[in-house]
């Protein structure tokens, strides 16, 4: 990552040094020694900073990669630990790590349905009708980073007696809280993509097309809002997939109460599986950002 | 219903004499799932933490519960949370910030910012179980920089002080919690330093003012709002986090930690209902930073316009 920065930074600063001095019109050439003023670090700076920086955080990440490679207290390296999940010679049980993947996957499907069916059309609902309530919806959705997930926890264990009394005691029913924990993450980017679009005038003028109500939905305000809705969903799996604190309090076996037990059984295992979510949460995210400078291109490409 | 409803306001919009009439349209239905759910999961289980400790065991109310924040353990959970979070807040806005100095003047659109962004916004999040795997395979006991320094200058990290292994600790912490609180700062903190108008510096230099001047009279006191903005959200994040601190340190030591004491084995502070009393303590102390924390970035969204 770091070597690519290198190379990337000194060629953007070069071109912005030049533009600067030019946009203040005073007619001397702005190449050599230049004083420099305004905010910008020198590339030097820059680089130091942003390399220990890098070594700072990559640091841990390899030190996670290099303990997979461990072969015991050996000091050898080897991919033993790597086919040990793969063909598992009994003597540890992967199981609950697999049925807490699936958990896992399960509540994010679910997590998603609630963002998608009762959160996404409440936005939309608030913003074309009520738009008076605006703040309270944002304040409402805000609100779960105020109160910490310790806390709505000692509530949640007797709520869940209730849930578990309705529904069982299934992994499942966790959808429920999780997906207060991930208001917040869900609201923000779909609330940006609202306020780049007028959706009123936009849905007004579909009306006034002839555009039925749910034709005007479905061809002009989704397609809008592709992009914060794509990142909602993307939020809400990364949230997902790290949640420990509610799962381990109301006992059920998610991933990460799953990584907590097999860390005791084969610490190996599980900071393989550690470093493979860390991966995965990282491309969800790189996508996400994709999808934010990519669609806005293509748009002002057509 | 929904688009009879909705004609009605498509109308009123345009000549808008009877903005009256739209609060009784049918469209309100539309909003009870998500109030009906928000009310099931969000207000219920925050009422139910805070209330229930004012209950006694018996069932009655009562304020005595309320004697537990003065137990010694209890008191100490909250000291340690708060040295936690707050050398990690500070620790960690003044390195995010340095981060966000040294990507000024970078493209935002570019290579560099949208990597750095991404892998903020991965940490940032990476605040659970993961992280404390990866501590404990850097400086744990066993970890490679722990055996790295040991082998060079014979000091070994996890034996200074009595107390056991370093990350088991509750100071320990920091160093985690730092990992996610820098890049926290960055995504907060980053908005507002591109606030800084290339304008200013111009103006300044055209007066004469030096790099350093620049900072210490416009950049610094322009940002300070946000800065210390960004330190309390820093510092809620670390006051309210559970997992990593849990997946180190089994006994007690911070204030989550002691609720889920308090939630699996009950009593050692001798009144009922612990746990809700150390919710209530944790929420006011939360809503405390947070206020704070709105009004500044109020402030600090002056320069941004």
């Amino acid at each position: 990552m770091s070597a690519v920065a290198n190379e990337t930074v000194p060629l953007a600063s070069t071109s912005r040094a030049g533009e600067l001095p030019a946009g203040t019109a005073n007619g001397r050439p702005p190449r050599r020694r230049v004083q420099r003023f305004g905010a910008a670090p020198s590339p030097v700076v820059r680089t130091v900073i942003l390399v220990l920086a890098g070594i700072l955080f990559v640091g841990p990440i390899l030190a996670m990669l290099e303990f997979t490679f461990r072969i015991g207290l050996t000091g050898h390296y080897g991919f033993v630990h790597y086919l040990a999940f793969l063909h598992p010679d009994g003597t540890v049980d992967y199981s609950p790590l697999f049925q807490g993947i699936i958990n896992s996957l399960t509540i994010c499907v679910i997590t998603v349905a609630i963002v998608l069916v009762i959160l996404l059309p409440t936005m939309l609902l608030v913003e074309l009708r009520y738009p008076r309530m605006r703040r309270i919806l944002e304040f409402v959705c805000i609100l779960p980073i105020t109160i910490p997930s310790i806390v709505l926890v000692v509530g949640f264990v007797p709520v869940y007696r209730t849930v578990a009394s309705i529904f069982g005691s299934q992994a499942w029913t966790l959808a429920f809280a999780v997906g207060i924990i991930v208001l917040p993450y869900a609201f923000r980017p779909i609330a940006t993509n609202i306020a780049a679009f007028d959706l009123v005038t936009l849905s007004e003028a579909a009306r006034s097309l002839g555009a039925s109500w749910p034709r005007v939905i479905l061809r002009v305000i989704l397609p809008n809002l592709r992009r914060g809705i794509v990142s909602a969903i993307f939020l809400t799996i990364a949230v997902v997939l790290g949640e420990y604190t509610i799962a381990s309090f109301l006992s059920q076996n998610t991933f990460q109460t799953a990584l907590v037990l097999l860390q005791h059984g084969d610490p190996y295992v599980a900071t393989i599986f550690a470093v493979a979510a860390l991966l995965f949460a990282f491309v969800l995210l790189i996508v996400i950002g994709r999808l934010g400078t990519g669609g806005r291109k293509s748009r002002k490409a057509s | 219903m929904v688009a009879i409803g909705s004609t009605r306001v498509a109308g009123e919009a345009r000549t808008s004499s009877l903005p009256r009439r739209r609060r009784f349209g049918v469209a309100w239905l539309g909003l009870t799932p998500f109030a009906a759910y928000v009310i099931l999961f969000l207000a219920v289980p925050a009422v139910i933490a805070v209330a229930s400790g004012f209950f006694s065991a018996t069932g009655s109310i009562t304020f005595a519960n309320l004697a537990a924040l003065g137990d010694p353990t209890i008191v100490k959970a909250f000291q340690g949370s708060f040295l936690v979070s707050i050398v990690s807040a500070l620790g960690g806005a003044v390195v995010g910030a340095l981060i966000c100095f040294a990507m000024l003047g970078t493209r935002p659109d570019g290579f560099l910012r949208t990597t750095i962004d991404s892998a903020s916004s991965v940490l940032a999040q990476f605040g659970g179980v993961m992280l404390a795997f990866a501590f404990i395979a850097l400086i744990g006991s066993q970890g490679i920089l722990s055996k790295w320094i040991l082998s060079i200058t014979g000091v070994n990290i996890n034996e200074i002080g009595t107390n056991g292994p370093l990350l088991y600790q509750v100071p320990g912490l920091i160093m985690p919690y730092l990992y996610f609180s820098i890049p926290l700062m960055v995504l907060t903190f980053m908005p507002a330093m591109e606030g800084l108008k290339a304008q200013w510096g111009e103006a300044a230099a055209t007066l004469g003012a030096t790099r350093l001047q620049f900072w210490t009279k416009i950049g610094m006191p322009v940002l300070a709002p946000a800065f210390w903005g960004s330190v309390l959200l820093l510092f809620a994040n670390a006051f309210s986090s559970y997992a990593t601190a849990a997946a180190l340190i089994d006994q007690g030591g911070i204030t989550p930690l002691s609720i889920k004491q308090q939630l699996t084995s009950e009593t050692v502070v001798g009144v009922a209902n612990v746990a809700g009393v150390l919710a209530l303590g944790m929420l006011v102390v939360m809503v405390i930073v947070m206020v704070a924390y709105s009004f500044l970035q109020r402030r600090a969204a002056r320069w941004t316009r």
